[in-house]
């Protein structure tokens, strides 16, 4: 396939039309893998032996983190191709995945101070991974709220691209930061769920499933942002137009 | 059919209720402010196109 | 670029100028600290060192959108931009003259407020050091905040949203080397971590600061 073919899609218009097909698809996976995923792991797996029912969580915060992180993830690449090649259609993917990206992040936090809860006796912990999660949640409210603040759309664009560029920076930066900051205070007990814990295959099936529901979903709410965005923006033009014409 | 979670009942309903709740939300409000946003844009072209 | 500097800095030691106001915040801020956690010494000496970073980065934050809004309103950015200065350059100068008039007085203030919160005695040399070090860093930052939010009516609460999360490793380091110093244990890492982050952001941030100046230019 042509690579060159796929900037066709930055056209907003097509992109429009094409992800008319997809949207519905996309929805649909997103609720019969996340219902699914969701019901398999809350209520057809055991307990774990040191953290009894709360490894149910599990389900709930290893997938809203990814997410939280992809979703920026995204947003930095979006932003980079808006810089290079302004396509519209790539500024406008970025800001629709922002809130999508701060809902995960929220998440992420609450699930993971509700599961640290019982086994570090309090309901907010700082946790070095619980702690970068809450500086991502403030560059993700940054980041909208620039969007927000900026009437001009392409200048709003470019501004919250280089915005995501820098914080990107900062975030990798924050996270060692963190590390460093509280190496001495959780070390066994931290909520490392990482591919070096053996997560059981009895918890590994259904957790796999969930996340393949989350991701399905943030393509699906971003899918139609994105076009909800588009559509937003022809309408501010068009009124301008109309304005200055009139 | 619920299955027994001990003591950390109410640790584990809270974590599915909030995250529930919150994709919930999420869901509504994005498909409403599409839904908003398309028929706005339609009346506006609709006048634009009577306008011009 | 030097005269640029120069005028940056007369600008800000003038009357309206706002030179005291960091140096004011400070004090106040650490006059109420007490007040809201109470008067033990003991406390006090524990808390001290990153009160005394907190206090520094909050009074360096109060004067960011002087650095460009000022000459934002009355048209010598544009003028700026259109010298032969390069913008990396003007944003870097901007940078180094809110340092000079922000951040190095607070340094200076910070050992003499040290005094009331009990700073036990080996903390003053690493406060003053870390403070010395991370303070730049503050300034190349807080530019970069202030060049996002330079058009923006009412853009101080934004930039205070933007710039704080980017102060968190500058924090986190300076705090941490000025806490050990006042414990007595080696602070070499973070102190290296630190400097590289001052560094770093001096080196590469200009860039971002002035193509954030040229789209809001435009």
């Amino acid at each position: 396939m042509n690579l060159n073919a796929l900037w066709e899609y930055a056209n907003p218009k097509k992109f429009i039309q094409t992800t008319d097909r997809f949207l519905p698809w996309f929805a649909g996976l997103a609720a019969v893998t996340l219902v699914g995923g969701l019901i398999w792991g809350f209520f057809f797996t055991p307990e774990d032996f040191r953290q009894g029912s709360t490894v149910k969580i599990i389900y709930l915060h290893v997938p809203s983190a990814l997410m939280a992180i992809n979703a920026w993830l995204m947003m930095l690449i979006t932003s980079l191709i808006w810089i290079v090649r302004r396509h519209h259609v790539s500024a406008l993917a970025a800001r629709a995945a922002a809130p999508v990206g701060m809902v995960m992040t929220v998440i992420a936090l609450v699930t993971g101070a509700i599961w640290g809860q019982p086994m570090w006796g309090t309901w907010w912990a700082w946790d070095p991974r619980l702690t970068s999660f809450l500086i991502l949640f403030l560059f993700y409210l940054g980041y909208i709220a620039l969007w927000e603040a900026i009437e001009n759309d392409d200048t709003a664009a470019d501004l919250t691209s280089i915005l995501c560029l820098v914080g990107s920076v900062f975030a990798l930066l924050s996270r060692y930061a963190v590390n460093f900051w509280n190496q001495g205070l959780h070390q066994g007990a931290s909520l490392s769920l990482d591919k070096e814990e053996n997560v059981a295959d009895v918890f590994w099936y259904p957790l796999l499933v969930c996340m393949a529901g989350f991701v399905f979903l943030f393509i699906a709410l971003v899918l139609m942002r994105t076009r909800t965005e588009i559509r937003a923006r022809r309408m501010r033009a068009l009124l301008a137009r109309e304005r200055m014409g009139a | 059919m619920m299955p027994d979670l001990g003591k950390y009942a109410e640790a584990v309903l809270s974590s599915y209720a909030v995250t529930i709740a919150l994709i919930a939300v999420l869901i509504v409000l994005s498909v409403r402010r599409s839904n908003r946003v398309k028929k706005e844009l339609q009346e506006v072209e609709t006048k634009v196109k009577s306008n011009g | 670029m030097i005269a640029l500097l120069f005028r940056d800095i007369r600008l800000a030691m003038r009357a309206g100028g706002g030179f005291g106001l960091g140096l004011s915040f400070f004090l106040i801020v650490v006059v109420l600290v007490p007040f809201g956690v109470g008067p033990q010494s003991a406390l006090l000496t524990v808390i001290a060192p990153g009160i005394l970073w907190l206090g520094a980065l909050l009074a360096c934050l109060l004067s960011l959108d002087r650095i460009l809004a000022l000459d934002w309103e009355d048209g010598s950015l544009d003028l700026l931009a259109t010298s032969p200065l390069p913008m990396e350059g003007i944003v870097s100068v901007k940078a180094l003259a809110h340092w000079l008039t922000t951040g190095l007085p607070l340094v200076a203030a910070a050992p003499v407020l040290g005094l009331l919160l009990n700073l036990s005695e080996s903390g003053y040399k690493w406060l003053i050091v870390s403070l010395l070090v991370g303070t730049p860093a503050l300034s190349v930052i807080g530019t970069f905040g202030a060049a996002l939010t330079v058009g923006l009516k009412r853009g101080g609460l934004l930039l205070s949203l933007l710039v704080l999360p980017l102060y968190v490793p500058t924090l986190i380091f300076g705090a941490e080397v000025a806490r050990r110093g006042a414990e007595g244990f080696d602070v070499t890492t973070p102190l290296l971590m630190l400097a590289g982050i001052t560094c770093g952001t001096i080196a590469l941030l200009p860039f971002a600061s002035a193509a954030v100046l040229r789209v809001n230019l435009r």
